[in-house]
């Protein structure tokens, strides 16, 4: 009896420490959490299911294979109006990479020089940076980037005219238009030649630093660079028999006013939705990027320049070697922010008509009336760049952090 | 951004309210809340335009106040929606509005996939181009290899492709979101021309520094029937919005006006008698009262008079009746019978 009492007293115990264990009430909550998210998830996309069926709307994703049918101005792959649903999503997501990843590049390198700029010890040049900074960052982009659109089409001569630079660059208001590379047999190689120009390039610019931090003289690592870079291609170009040669842009002036100006189908075009957007883009983020690195700039304590102005360093070189390397560390988390930022912005393409993937979606979205279905392809384009984006950014977060040693 | 947001808010606003939008009674609704929630065209005159002083005009607004004298006998029980191009269907399919009517063609995939239906035609168009003059152009069919700007989320992008694919001409498209920026790059000469419906065209030619610098093309290259629609599945909705159209028609037929309809209404004529509901049991039978046909013209007037007000011959627009006559005046208006 007294055996059969402490068991179950034990036993209750037990069941008692196992509910008291903190890791496994955490493991219990988390199990329930989980699990009532899945079911709410299920049942948002069952409901859904249902009500789309309900008001007859169509749902699936079979309409990717179907008949496009309408023409987009601007495709880095091949595409008709004979292309298919999911080809023009292809056409739409490669042209919101183009312009995101191009104006990520500039807008780092202006915000860097402004954010620079703005703490200028020159009155007027800080005083310019500040404005910049203050303007830009608060008139509305929308605004913004109709201004620059509409600024890019007034100032360019019209379509049956156009301005030349240096032999073949023409510009006019159908866009930039300049030779095409054709692509023959043996242009690979050229390209191959390229990457391993590059990598040489690389190789030989770190066997630099290395040799002028151990003997403190400098080889002219990034003369040598340049030459790889360009002489590598440039060799195999010559020696496989020239196999990319470019296709001209060919402007009428006679005939007919309508068939007059640069002909459909000769060269490459660079569209002015293309410009006005991308400049809209990189222009109002590098204004946010300046304010990020003049925060990073000044979190660098002040003993650091006069250390190394001390040590005989130069503003240039204070700026490049101490500053700015320590300043990173503060930036770049910001900075990730507003890569994300400029990337999520370039959806306001489809103002100026810049088929992007949510002006092209829309179309889709129109034309199929399965709004479901592209809301869900644009979130998940969106959140995976996103998350591609901090991916990459932490890599080099992490590159930079500090390390305790 | 702001428009992905919108199609999310829409889609979620379908994931999780779709079912009271679809299935109760919108009559109901729009008897419970005293009003009619009708979208329409933010800015294309003649059709849906508003004024300075928030005063709305245009045939697919007096559509609106048409339905709204129907079942409350007062035009202005009306509240308007402005949506663009891209907007209309999802406000529709998500109960935002309660009706479209907004220069929309009834096309076959919009009554089917969309989850729409089309209560009839209240104005016949077809899609045209505008050009200016000094290309000195005067067909459509010499535009080949020109540049075209047209609005995302129209028809008007699928005709365009299909008559220069079909014509064998190379062109390019430049689609813009917002009628405003088709209108600005096509002035600034970033296109040869500008395609949209018809009646589109007149309107927004009225809107360039110098409208007499342009033209429009003869050729219409696509059929537009345009007219309101509504939800499927709400059948005692779509016969009311389906005969306040009808009311319209038949009422030009019959000779009835805002003006005369109080004296002609004790005529001795038995299609007038029905028509003001004397006799019969009509109104009743859809939901509505029984004078509801003659509340809409003593509200709105006729088809004709709604149609000279706003687009006809003696406005900006000057348009003629051409189809959108009467049947039994060479066009091709033509209603069913109340009887
Ligand atoms: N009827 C065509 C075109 C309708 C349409 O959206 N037309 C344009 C050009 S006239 C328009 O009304 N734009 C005015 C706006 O969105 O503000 C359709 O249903 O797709």
């Amino acid at each position: 009896m007294a055996a059969g009492d402490i068991g179950a007293r034990s036993f209750g115990g037990r069941a008692a420490a196992i509910i008291n264990n903190p890791s496994v009430r955490g493991l219990v909550f988390q199990i329930a959490f989980v699990a009532a998210l899945v079911w709410f998830a299920w049942d948002i996309a069952d409901n859904t299911a249902r009500n789309l069926q309900k008001a007859n709307i169509a749902a699936g994703f079979g309409f990717l294979d179907r008949t496009a049918g309408f023409g987009i101005v601007q495709k880095l792959v091949y595409y008709t109006e004979a292309s298919s649903y999911g080809r023009a999503l292809l056409v739409g997501l490669l042209n919101t990479l183009l312009v995101a990843g191009l104006g990520i590049v500039i807008a780092t390198i202006l915000g860097f020089i402004i954010g620079v700029a703005r703490l200028s010890p020159n009155w007027l040049i800080a005083r310019i940076a500040t404005a910049y900074i203050e303007i830009l960052r608060n008139i509305p982009l929308l605004l913004q980037l109709f201004f620059w659109y509409f600024a890019v089409l007034r100032a360019v001569p019209g379509m049956r005219e156009k301005w030349t630079f240096l032999g073949i660059f023409h510009i006019n208001i159908g866009g930039l238009h300049v030779p095409r590379p054709v692509f023959a047999d043996g242009a690979g190689t050229v390209g191959l030649a390229l990457i391993i120009g590059v990598v040489a390039a690389v190789l030989v610019a770190r066997w630099g630093r290395k040799r002028q931090e151990a003997t403190g003289q400098a080889p002219p690592a990034g003369w040598i660079g340049v030459a790889l870079i360009i002489g590598l291609p440039l060799i195999a170009y010559f020696a496989l028999g020239r196999p990319i040669s470019f296709d001209v842009p060919v402007f009428n002036d006679q005939g007919p006013i309508l068939r007059r100006g640069f002909q459909a189908g000769s060269g490459m075009t660079v569209i002015p939705e293309f410009f006005g957007l991308l400049l809209a883009l990189s222009l109002y983020t590098a204004a946010y990027i300046a304010e990020t690195v003049r925060a990073g700039i000044s979190a660098v304590g002040h003993g650091q320049s006069e250390a190394a102005h001390s040590l005989g360093l130069r503003n240039g070189q204070t700026l490049r070697y101490v500053v700015i390397p320590q300043a990173m560390r503060v930036i770049i988390p910001p900075l990730t922010n507003q890569y994300l930022n400029l990337t999520k912005n370039s959806s306001l393409a489809v103002a100026v008509a810049y088929p992007d993937l949510v002006s092209v979606g829309g179309t889709v979205l129109n034309q199929t009336g399965q709004a479901v279905e592209m809301v869900t392809i644009w979130m998940i384009f969106y959140l995976g760049l996103s998350l591609l984006t901090s991916f990459v950014m932490n890599i080099w977060n992490r590159r930079v952090a500090l390390v305790e040693r | 951004m702001k428009k992905l947001i919108a199609s999310i808010v829409a889609g979620a606003a379908l994931a999780t309210a779709g079912v009271s939008a679809a299935s109760a009674g919108t009559l109901e609704d729009v008897k419970a809340k005293g009003f009619v929630q009708c979208g329409v065209n933010p800015s294309l005159i003649g059709f849906g335009v508003a004024d300075e002083k928030g005063e709305w005009s245009g045939i697919d607004v007096s559509f609106c106040r048409a339905v709204a004298s129907a079942i409350f006998g007062d035009p202005t029980k009306v509240k308007f929606s402005p949506l663009n191009a891209k907007e209309r269907f999802t406000a529709l399919q998500s109960g935002e509005v309660d009706l479209l009517s907004r220069n929309t063609t009834w096309t076959m995939s919009r009554d089917s996939s969309l989850g729409l239906m089309f209560v009839g035609v209240s104005y016949y168009d077809g899609q045209g181009f505008m050009v200016r003059k000094s290309l000195g152009v005067s067909s459509a069919l010499e535009l080949s290899g020109a540049k075209v700007c047209t609005q995302t989320g129209t028809t008007t992008e699928l005709n365009l492709a299909d008559y220069f694919r079909s014509h064998n001409m190379p062109y390019e498209v430049v689609a813009f979101e917002k009628n405003e920026e088709v209108l600005q790059a096509y002035e600034a000469g970033r296109c040869d021309a500008y395609t949209t419906d018809a009646s589109g065209l007149y309107a927004e030619r009225l809107k360039l520094t110098n409208p007499d610098d342009h033209m429009i093309l003869p050729e219409i290259i696509s059929k537009e029937p345009l007219g309101p629609a509504v939800r499927q599945g709400d059948d005692k909705w779509f016969t009311v919005v389906k005969w306040t159209l009808f009311a319209l028609i038949n009422a030009e037929e019959l000779g009835l006006t805002k003006a005369n309809i109080d004296e002609k209404k004790t005529a001795d004529n038995p299609e007038i008698k029905r028509f003001v509901g004397v006799e019969g049991d009509f109104g009743t039978g859809i939901g509505l009262t029984n004078d509801w046909a003659y509340n809409v013209i003593k509200g709105v007037g006729n088809y004709g008079e709604i149609f000279d007000a706003n687009v006809g011959p003696s406005t900006k627009l000057g348009i003629a009746r051409g189809l959108n006559n009467l049947w039994s005046k060479g066009g091709i208006q033509y209603a069913p019978p109340i009887r």
